[in-house]
């Protein structure tokens, strides 16, 4: 199960800042679980974002927000909610973060930390999305995560090493995370993003599940079993 | 002395660069810094180049400020956390190093010792953004330093990157994070270096010229392929390929490069890659 934490108000209220819509999309997976993204959260989500001032276009809890193809269906019927918005709120784990970002062109943002796999990993298939690092970047990079995106996990930019939008290390197999970055926020029109972003020096102890995680019955059979 | 005393003063600034052997034999780096002595205002050390095991940097910028040749100690993020480039730093400083480069560093996969753990702890950015905190009494876990060092940090940029915009944006950050020159990768396309120092002019930023020496055709198609930010036009590529004497061809190409690119910059960098001894020849030959 990914364990995510839903992040500050205020930092999220800080991302909303530009949009006056939002449409809310949680998830009926582990972000429920972790009281983070269910139904019930998404309820009160909107009403702390109206409250704020924001109208909500619309909401809809998904099953497995991770899976990138659910995404895309699941929001067919609220195509119109979604457009009528100026960006996606997203209450999930990273690796839904970025599936809903891949599915939606709109500015995507994250509603919450990931803290730990806790046992099992998403299910986008196919490729690594989250390193759970307790300290979500997704607002700051177009919905695609630098840490896994980039060989090198750099959370400050591209490094001298692309070349033709391919990472140095393996280019047949690897695409420059950045560069996909780049992309993604020069099509929605976003690329001040990229110069606003503070400085990243990253809290690598927030990668260690936090205590209280580990002291949950379900940590502790899964460790023992 | 720091480079940027120089750029104050109104000086073209020319650095060359030595790469530290694989071994504790130093004569071969020491005779090639001697050949530059008095050629270059400083020769940056390169730090585990291509990710390739070797002396260190720091060591090796120690023994050229000994014998009175300014270095420019290159740092990368690949092999140390914030912990010991912190440390280092500090080391830097008190043997009388005064200018550091700040780098991201390449990925340890392209090198000698591919199953190597990367650290990539800092990158580029927050490493100079490290050195200005240190610089300022505090390091990164702000605690209070007990004599603080003072350095000039430099960084590096790619103008004939494609796309340059993710570039130019990274440079913005570095010059937000304290850099006080930038040096280029290498340039071959001095219509394209005017283009980018036209889309850079706002950093206000001394910016140092990269100049890659071409000692081959070959060479030349082999960094069109596989290095980032490397164009070689094919004008010059066929000069290569027809020159009787190509090592004169290599000079007399990066000295014209030089007098051509002269006058939009602040300095030049030569990276000779072996053939530091070339060095005093380009440098008269470009009439610096």
């Amino acid at each position: 199960m990914l364990i995510s934490e839903q992040k500050p108000m205020e930092e999220i209220l800080g991302y909303l800042n530009g949009d006056r819509s939002v449409f809310l999309l949680g998830c009926d997976g582990c972000a429920q679980a972790s009281h983070t993204g269910g139904p019930e959260e998404v309820r009160e989500m909107q009403g702390r974002l109206e409250a704020a001032g924001k109208t909500v276009t619309g909401s809809t809890v998904l099953d497995f927000l991770c899976e990138r193809a659910q995404v895309k269906l699941g929001l067919v019927p609220f195509a119109g909610q979604v457009a009528a918005a100026d960006s996606v709120l997203v209450m999930s784990c990273g690796v839904g973060i970025q599936a809903a970002a891949a599915s939606i062109d709109k500015p995507v943002h994250p509603a919450c930390n990931t803290l730990s796999l806790g046992g099992s990993r998403g299910e986008w298939q196919g490729s690594e999305r989250c390193m759970e690092c307790g300290d979500c970047v997704l607002e700051w990079t177009g919905g695609i995560c630098p840490l896994t995106a980039c060989t090198k996990s750099l959370l400050n930019g591209q490094c001298g090493g692309a070349k033709n939008g391919k990472c140095e290390f393996q280019p047949d197999l690897r695409d420059c995370g950045w560069h996909l970055i780049y992309e993604r926020l020069r099509k929605l029109n976003r690329l001040q993003l990229l110069r606003d972003a503070p400085i990243n020096i990253k809290q690598y102890s927030r990668m260690q599940p936090p205590k209280e995680i580990r002291n949950t019955p379900r940590w502790s059979l899964d460790v023992r079993a | 002395m720091k480079l940027t005393e120089l750029f104050r003063q109104g000086k073209f600034v020319v650095t060359s660069e030595n790469g530290p052997p694989k071994g504790t034999d130093v004569a071969e780096m020491l005779e090639n810094a001697e050949a530059m002595r008095g050629r270059v205002d400083a020769v940056n050390i390169t730090d585990q180049q291509s990710s390739v095991m070797r002396l260190g940097s720091l060591a090796a910028c120690s023994l050229l400020k000994q014998r009175g040749i300014e270095p420019i100690f290159q740092v990368t993020c690949r092999d140390r956390n914030r912990i010991a480039l912190q440390s280092d730093l500090l080391s830097a400083a008190v043997l009388g190093i005064e200018n550091v480069l700040c780098l991201t560093g390449d990925y340890v996969g392209l090198g000698d010792h591919p199953d190597a753990k990367p650290v990539f702890d800092l990158d580029s950015v927050s490493l100079l953004e490290t050195v200005r905190r240190l610089q300022n009494g505090h390091d990164l876990a702000n605690e209070e330093l007990k004599g603080k060092p003072s350095f000039c940090a430099g960084a590096v940029v790619a103008p004939e990157a494609d796309p340059v915009e993710p570039q130019i944006i990274k440079m913005e950050k570095k010059v937000k994070a304290g850099a006080q020159f930038f040096q280029t990768q290498a340039v071959y396309d001095p219509r394209a270096f005017e283009s980018f120092m036209g889309q850079v002019k706002h950093l206000n930023v001394p910016v140092m010229v990269g100049i890659v020496l071409l000692r081959s055709a070959a060479m030349a198609r082999f960094m069109n392929r596989n290095v980032a930010g490397i164009r070689v036009p094919d004008a010059l590529i066929e000069e290569m390929d027809k020159a009787e004497d190509r090592t004169k061809k290599g000079v007399e190409i990066a000295a014209r490069l030089i007098r051509e690119m002269k006058g939009m910059c602040q300095g030049v960098h030569i990276m000779a890659i072996g053939t530091e001894k070339l060095v005093p020849a380009i440098v008269d030959e470009a009439g610096l």
